[in-house]
């Protein structure tokens, strides 16, 4: 059976480490590369790389930030922020990223989707989405709507909708942020990752809320989720991958055990 | 030297990275005389069926990986440069390289597992394998180890007698295949950490005869 994925996610600005709290006052906390290499080996099973930084300078520092994780580590990861141009995406893949991720961009050029998926496969292209609770109306019949700039701005756009319709376009999977959750520690938002992930056929990454093992537990197993996205709790040592693989496992729920 | 094929199917650079870190001498290669002088071929890939056997047959590589395999050179097939070695795809509905008979298929479009629910497709993630054969290239990886696999598609070899190992969702697929100096899996080494290197250090200083004995 296919086990649960643990994916660290390390936010990236000017080629150095940060997390953010609800995307404000992020502070340095390392160097990339060294904790990428820390978690492969740990036994995160995948890491995502998200680069908050979108200036063309940062761009090249980024890239080779890539570079040098795809040589240290044997897993997959994936690179998000900022990717515009499937060209964008070409130099993220060839610089050693298993898949990008698109977000903002995909929103307003759907087209990316489709395009990414055509040129590299669709199991290279992650939809980022970052959505945030709303009441039900006509536009929005979920209760959930798609947010861009760190949730500043609202598109008037159904979560549910979308997430259908980028799998239609050619996503290869979804990475699903809660802005309400997100940097809460309070656990993740289960009924949008339980909506969003028994509607469409790709595997659905939870992110945003996680704090402690029980909130992985409930996402993997109520919410749905194929995997969930971890930062804070790890980040700063209050918890190890593999103190929360052990937790999930005596639940039972399958993990990865040996690495 | 060790040639990793260029056929436009993406992401060579994960493997050659991979075989650098043990150590390897390997290039990424298409051009048919310098893979003929290899002395063991690696064909990974991720794309299409139809894509991918349209550029082998255009950069006259079909012939080359054909008499690779026919000389007892070891040739490693990875992720869809398994798939490809087969006589036949459903993607696309594709006449492929033949170097392994049977055919590849798809997952069923409502797949799910035995109690009912409902399972993705592509299969994408971390499973493990239950090796059927006992294999130079596959020797000293623990059964609980596990390996990254992503594919919407699964082997169905001619003969269960070079099955080498089975993977569990929904229905036990064919996951690793050997026969003579041939060996291909359907998962990714290059991504699996440690388990993964470990099949690939193997690979490396395999002679290419079969092990082949059945557990």
């Amino acid at each position: 059976m296919l086990s649960k994925r643990i994916i660290p996610c390390l936010d990236v600005r000017d080629g150095k480490l940060t997390k953010g709290i609800k995307f404000k006052g992020n502070v340095d906390i390392g160097d990339p590369v060294d904790m990428a290499e820390f978690y492969y080996r740990e036994g995160a099973d995948e890491l995502v790389f998200y680069d908050i930084t979108a200036s063309h300078e940062a761009r090249d520092i980024m890239l080779d930030v890539v570079r040098r994780v795809a040589e240290r580590i044997f897993i997959p990861f994936s690179v998000g922020g900022g990717l515009r141009t499937v060209e964008d995406m070409r130099a993220v893949l060839l610089a050693g990223a298993e898949k990008v991720s698109v977000n903002s961009s995909a929103v307003t050029n759907p087209q990316i989707i489709a395009e990414g998926s055509r040129q590299f496969g669709a199991q290279c292209v992650v939809l980022g989405m970052d959505v945030l609770k709303v009441p039900k109306s006509e536009q929005i019949p979920s209760g959930y709507e798609m947010v861009i700039h760190g949730g500043r701005k609202h598109m008037g756009i159904d979560a549910l909708w979308w997430a259908q319709e980028a799998e239609r376009l050619g996503a290869g999977e979804i990475c699903l942020n809660s802005i309400d959750a997100d940097g809460t520690q309070q656990g993740y938002e289960m009924e949008l990752t339980a909506m969003i992930s028994s509607h469409v056929s790709i595997p659905v990454i939870a992110s945003g809320g996680a704090g402690e093992p029980q909130h992985l537990a409930d996402v993997l197993t109520g919410g749905k989720a194929d995997a969930a996205l971890i930062a804070s709790m790890t980040h700063y040592g209050h918890f190890s991958v593999a103190e929360i693989k052990d937790y999930l496992s005596e639940r039972g729920i399958r993990v990865r055990k040996y690495w | 030297m060790i040639a990793i094929i260029d056929y436009d199917a993406g992401n060579l650079t994960s493997v050659e990275r991979a075989l650098r870190s043990l150590g390897a001498d390997c290039a990424i290669s298409r051009d048919p005389e310098s893979i003929a002088q290899a002395s063991r071929v690696i064909l990974p890939g991720v794309g299409r069926a139809g894509a991918g056997m349209a550029s082998l047959r255009r950069l006259g590589l079909d012939r080359v990986l054909a008499d690779t395999v026919a000389q007892g050179k070891p040739f490693l097939g990875i992720c869809f440069g398994t798939q490809i070695i087969f006589d036949y795809s459903e993607e696309d509905l594709t006449d492929c390289l033949g170097l392994m008979p049977g055919k590849v298929v798809r997952f069923p479009v409502d797949h799910r597992d035995q109690a009912g629910e409902p399972l993705k497709v592509p299969h994408m993630g971390w499973n493990g394998v239950d090796w059927k054969k006992s294999h130079p290239v596959f020797a000293g990886i623990p059964e609980e180890a596990e390996f990254y696999f992503v594919h919407s598609y699964y082997l169905q070899p001619a003969s269960d007698e070079w099955v080498a190992g089975t993977t569990e969702y929904g229905f036990p697929f064919t996951s690793a295949v050997a026969r003579g100096s041939l060996v291909a899996v359907q998962f990714h080494p290059e991504k699996s950490g440690r388990p993964g290197l470990k099949l690939l250090e193997n690979f490396l200083a395999w002679d290419g005869k079969e092990g082949g004995d059945a557990l």
